[in-house]
């Protein structure tokens, strides 16, 4: 376990220099933003009625100086390679340092405290859409599968090509049928403006807010989940331990529960986890079709405004989550799966 | 070739494969007729033309199929030219200068009204501003007097629709000249009157030159697929989707997943060093979050389709499948036919190519057709983020736009609409053949 985590803790910090270096054009930002430093201290001081006096030269030796201090405020005089491995260490640390253009809610410019704010609203609709669909798909697989070949069972299958679009893509329909068309649910975003003073009438205006997003991301995952369920869960239930306990008479949610769930939670979990980190990705555009104030908006934003700490910083919370996933996995298979405990870092 | 030609006689058993290719079919021949039928460098002019390519457009009309939804006949675009339908005459006023009538006589039979209505001039003499009058003729013979003496350069437009001084009683001139104008101005159920219409035009120009004009009574409906808010039509960018759509999947699923496949079994066969290599980049790979990094990439350097496409599958080729490729070549590596050709002595080459490769192609087939639709979408996904290309008319630039002018809020459903279901059809279509392939390669489903 531990080696494990080491090489992937290793894994980490490559593919986080990876991504400072495209974060920063390999180096290539840092001239766009010497030019724009420049420019602003030229303009300050042209423009300033104090230095009306002066002639072109002494301006010009003014301008110099100023654009010193500014490129060391900014940490801009020393080498890019320098200046990258300062990146990565404090990605690694989760100190982020502060960004350039955007500040948080609250006025803060630390990328920690722009992204905590933003961390929220994500993971609560996030975390809804995952519950609601893991237990939802595993119960439906379950039914399904001991209705096999049933109208019901055939229709659920029918579905499973929906999950060839992603949940944005549903967005757009259920935009269009419940907010433009019917008009019963909001356009977007996560309250009511203003926002209700009262907590329990906050809540509910969020969970109005929420039912289409959670909506649009099961219908893209639902039904190719419960689809591949509901296969394990006959591969399984025709296996010949299982035929034994039938025949002894036991009942058959005692059947499913302890010999049909038990021997596929490590490849459901695994094949959910999987399906969650693609849909992590999608949240972005979720997030921009909901107008949702969360992680993924707030990156498009930060890369509109070319603001690099912000970008770096969403882009290691997005890599520590699919790391942190990963490790998990492990965790998970250890406590399901009695067979990897005894074989011990087997896997 | 006989592998292919039984695998496709499997197919014909499943309905749903049958819809599938039924759907990729029309798919492709679409994007075929399209190439023809709509050069690039005309699908480009088309879409990126500018003012002068879409002026006889109407802007934000529906397209014609609206009009077999209602019971009304919704109007469509007219245009009468001088050179045309109109009658000219000329009278001679002596000091170089000639009187020019110009009669413009057009036909209305629809029970909508017009969405606009502009006139042009064209002329051949230049710096001298002319004055014109223009009289509306209704098929009842009232006539009314639009403008007198309005001052005009030698080619121009008069916005009569725009007209202020039009919108007596806050009726819009389009609505107001093509019905009684004596109705209140509150009045609903306004119809607009059927009829042989005219617009007399008088002016003086300069005797020698030449004077040319044209009407355009602006639809409701335009197209089979409407026309947007900068009066663009739609269909250019719906049949050039298509390929584009297509070439996207294949291409993305050819270089991600094939490339994959072909690494794992390579990767699995030699062992060693270059199998080790391989699944750490995989794993590192794994760690690389796709689409930030296109966003990021989209945003820095170019936003070039092909160039996004190249990206995408450089990242992808170590991707997830690539684990799963290998827990089933290094099943197949076992098996006693493999270790017979090593016995003969065959070459790495002949074994991963001739023997490992072909076992595992059943699994890579189904995963190679559902993958398409997923490159598919990643590209609607990043046009959705205001990252498509450019240049190019594809499905997701039309979200993407119809997004940004709030298509849905203004009402105009069928901007969105249209291509929305042609990127569902097209998903649709490779899942279902997908779905059936899974359950023919993998006869442990089939079974059950």
């Amino acid at each position: 376990m531990v080696v494990k985590a080491v090489v992937l803790f290793i894994t980490v910090v490559i593919g986080l220099y990876l991504v400072i270096m495209i974060a920063n054009m390999g180096g290539h930002l840092d001239d766009v933003r010497r030019a724009e430093i420049r420019l602003g201290v030229a303009t300050g001081v042209y423009m300033n009625p104090a230095n009306q006096g002066l002639g072109s030269a002494a301006l010009k030796q003014l301008t110099e100086a100023l654009v010193v201090v500014q490129y060391r405020r900014y940490g801009l005089d020393r080498p890019f390679w320098i200046r990258s491995i300062d990146y990565l260490v404090t990605a690694i640390t989760l100190d982020l340092g502060r960004a350039e253009y955007i500040s948080s809610d609250s006025g803060s410019k630390e990328v920690r405290r722009i992204l905590a704010e933003r961390l929220p609203p994500t993971l609560i609709l996030f975390g809804t859409a995952s519950l609601v669909l893991f237990f939802g798909a595993l119960a439906v697989a379950l039914f399904l599968s001991r209705r096999y070949g049933s109208i019901l069972d055939k229709t659920v299958i029918g579905l499973a090509p929906l999950s060839a679009a992603p949940g944005w893509f549903y967005g757009l329909f259920l935009i269009l049928t419940f907010a433009a068309v019917l008009r019963v649910l909001p356009w977007g975003g996560m309250v009511k403006a203003p926002p209700p003073k009262d907590t329990l009438e906050y809540a509910l205006s969020m969970i109005q807010h929420m039912i289409l997003p959670v909506s649009a991301i099961s219908i893209s995952v639902f039904f190719a989940s419960v689809y591949s369920w509901r296969t394990f869960f006959l591969i399984y239930s025709s296996e010949d331990y299982v035929e034994l306990a039938r025949a002894k008479g036991l009942s058959s949610r005692a059947l499913q529960r302890r010999y049909i769930l038990r021997p596929t939670l490590p490849t459901i979990i695994t094949s959910f986890m999987l399906m969650m980190i693609t849909t992590w990705m999608g949240q972005i555009i979720l997030e921009t079709v909901f107008n949702w104030p969360g992680l993924g908006r707030q990156y498009l934003t930060a890369v509109n405004l070319n603001d690099t700490p912000v970008i770096v910083g969403t882009l290691v919370i997005f890599a520590y989550l699919l790391a942190g996933t990963l490790f998990l996995l492990d965790f998970i298979y250890a406590i399901v799966d009695p067979r990897v405990r005894v074989a011990g870092g087997r896997r | 070739m006989k592998s292919v030609l039984r695998t496709l006689k499997t197919l014909r058993q499943y309905p749903s494969a049958i819809a599938g290719l039924a759907i990729v079919g029309f798919l492709v021949g679409v994007s075929i007729y399209t190439m023809i039928a709509i050069p690039y460098s005309e699908a480009i002019r088309l879409w990126r033309g500018g003012a002068g390519v879409w002026d006889e457009n109407p802007r934000n009309a529906a397209p014609v199929w609206y009009d077999l939804l209602t019971r009304d006949s919704l109007s469509r675009t007219i245009k009468v030219t001088s050179q045309g339908e109109g009658e000219k005459t000329i009278t001679p006023l002596g000091d170089g200068m000639v009187r020019l009538q110009v009669t413009l006589p057009f036909d209305f039979s629809y029970d909508t009204f017009p969405s606009e209505i502009t006139l042009y001039s064209q002329a051949t003499y230049e710096d001298t501003r002319t004055k014109f009058s223009l009289t509306w003729v209704r098929p009842s013979g009232t006539e009314t007097v639009l403008v007198t003496d309005r001052s005009m350069r030698s080619s121009d437009g008069y916005y009569i629709s725009q007209d202020a001084q039009l919108q007596t009683g806050r009726v819009a001139p389009q609505i107001g000249l093509f019905s009684d104008w004596s109705l209140s101005p509150g009045d609903t159920d306004r119809v607009p009157e059927k009829g042989r219409y005219e617009l007399i035009l008088e002016t003086v120009i300069p005797e020698g030159y030449e004077f040319e004009t044209k009407l355009l009574v602006y639809g409701q409906i335009h197209g089979f697929a409407g026309t947007d808010n900068v009066r663009r039509d739609i269909s250019v960018a719906m049949l050039w989707g298509a390929p584009l759509a297509l070439m996207f999947g294949l291409l993305g699923a050819v270089g991600a997943n094939v490339t994959t496949f072909v690494l794992a079994g390579i990767g699995t066969w030699l062992g060693g060093f270059v199998d080790a290599l391989f699944q750490r980049l995989t794993q590192l790979n794994m760690l690389l979050p796709l689409l930030p990094i296109l966003i990021m990439i989209g945003q820095f350097y170019s936003r070039s389709l092909w160039l996004m496409l190249g990206v995408v599958i450089v990242l992808s080729v170590f991707s997830a499948s690539m684990l799963t490729y290998r827990a089933m070549f290094l099943q197949a590596k076992e098996a006693p036919y493999i270790e017979a050709a090593q016995a003969y002595g065959a070459s790495n080459t002949r074994i991963i190519f001739k023997y490992l490769l072909p076992r595992i192609v059943p699994v890579l087939l189904p995963q190679f057709v559902l993958v398409i639709p997923a490159f598919v979408f990643l590209e609607a996904s990043l046009a959705v983020l205001g990252l498509g290309d450019p240049l190019l008319p594809t499905w997701g630039k039309l979200i993407s736009d119809a997004r940004s002018a709030d298509a849905l809020y203004m009402g105009h459903y069928y901007w969105m609409i249209q291509p929305a279901v042609a990127l569902m059809l097209t998903g649709f279509g490779f899942a279902l053949i997908g779905y059936a392939l899974d359950r023919i390669f993998n006869p442990r489903l089939r079974t059950m």
